[in-house]
């Protein structure tokens, strides 16, 4: 038995257009928010939907949901580690 | 055990992959320490950082973000294309990607260009009058939008070389992990782009 013998999931065409779109909605609403100055709240929201982006095309266009699952748990694994290396960064420069 | 004869190749598709992501999380790496660096470096300079931010462009910004967006679209289209057995869909999707990509460097060119022009390059005269934190900004500025750029034209030219096999049939329909494992690529710089945009451009 190989392992390349497992039936391959087909993405339909009208998912990846579906995806595309929720990211161009996101990609207007990051420049339309940021146009305003909402202080310190502008940069969460520019990167709170930067990362919702990053999400869809993790799942969607690089097929995580549909691979095997030790990718996906890597993927959380390494943005965790980015995650808690910006933390300590920041709990470094903040409270000096 | 069965009697069949095995007259497939040697090879692992899952384990393709799995080197290709592995690739991935040091690139990820890479670009996280340098999205640190901006980060510090903004909190320490925010007032030059915010003067600097509103030099760059917007509009050529956001084109190329939806540029990228569109092209990691057609390049995850192809993959579905070539499985369905419909390799000229396929290929065209996978040219599209390309000339999408090649049009990303020509705003890239001409936004640097500018910048140039205004005497806002690394180590000019205008520059350093203008103080740490600017010469800061731009340097960043410069070096992380380079990288990036590298990529672009590295992801260009893996899509060239799937592109050409899928024409001599080296990728078919049932043996197509290269091509994924650069739509992982192309998509890998799609991400970097969709935090270098609000960092540079967006957030001022």
């Amino acid at each position: 038995m190989s392992k390349n013998d497992e039936k391959y999931h087909i993405v339909p065409y009208k998912t990846f257009l579906l995806i595309l779109l929720a990211l161009l909605v996101f990609t207007f609403i990051s420049i339309g928010v940021t146009s305003y100055d909402l202080g310190p709240l502008t940069v969460v929201i520019a990167l709170l939907l930067a990362t919702f982006k990053t999400i869809l095309i993790l799942t969607y266009f690089m097929h995580l949901k549909f691979d095997v699952k030790m990718f996906g748990i890597l993927v959380a694994a390494v943005l965790a580690l980015i995650a808690v290396v910006i933390f300590i960064t920041f709990l470094d420069y903040l409270f000096r | 055990m069965s009697q069949q004869v095995h007259t497939d190749e040697h090879r692992d598709d899952i384990g393709s992959r799995f080197g290709m992501w592995l690739f991935i999380f040091t690139e990820l790496l890479l670009f996280a320490g340098l999205f640190i660096t901006y980060s510090v470096f903004r909190y320490k300079n925010w007032q030059a950082f915010h003067l600097a931010a509103e030099e760059l462009d917007v509009f050529i910004g956001a084109l190329n973000t939806v540029i990228l967006l569109a092209s990691s679209a057609t390049i995850a289209m192809s993959i579905t294309a070539l499985q369905q057995k419909r390799k000229i869909l396929s290929l065209s999707l996978m040219g599209v990607t390309m000339l999408v990509g090649l049009l990303f460097l020509v705003n890239k060119y001409f936004e640097w260009s500018l910048k140039f022009e205004h005497g806002l390059y690394p180590g000019s005269e205008t520059l350093v009058a203008l103080g740490k934190g600017e010469v800061l900004f731009f340097g960043l500025y410069f070096f992380m939008t380079g990288l990036h750029a590298l990529h672009i034209i590295i992801g260009l030219v893996f899509i060239g070389v799937v592109f050409n096999y899928v024409i001599k049939d080296k990728i078919t329909h049932d043996n197509f992990v290269l091509l994924e494992n650069a739509g992982l690529y192309w998509h890998l710089v799609d991400i970097i782009w969709i935090f270098l945009f609000p960092l540079f451009y967006l957030i001022t």
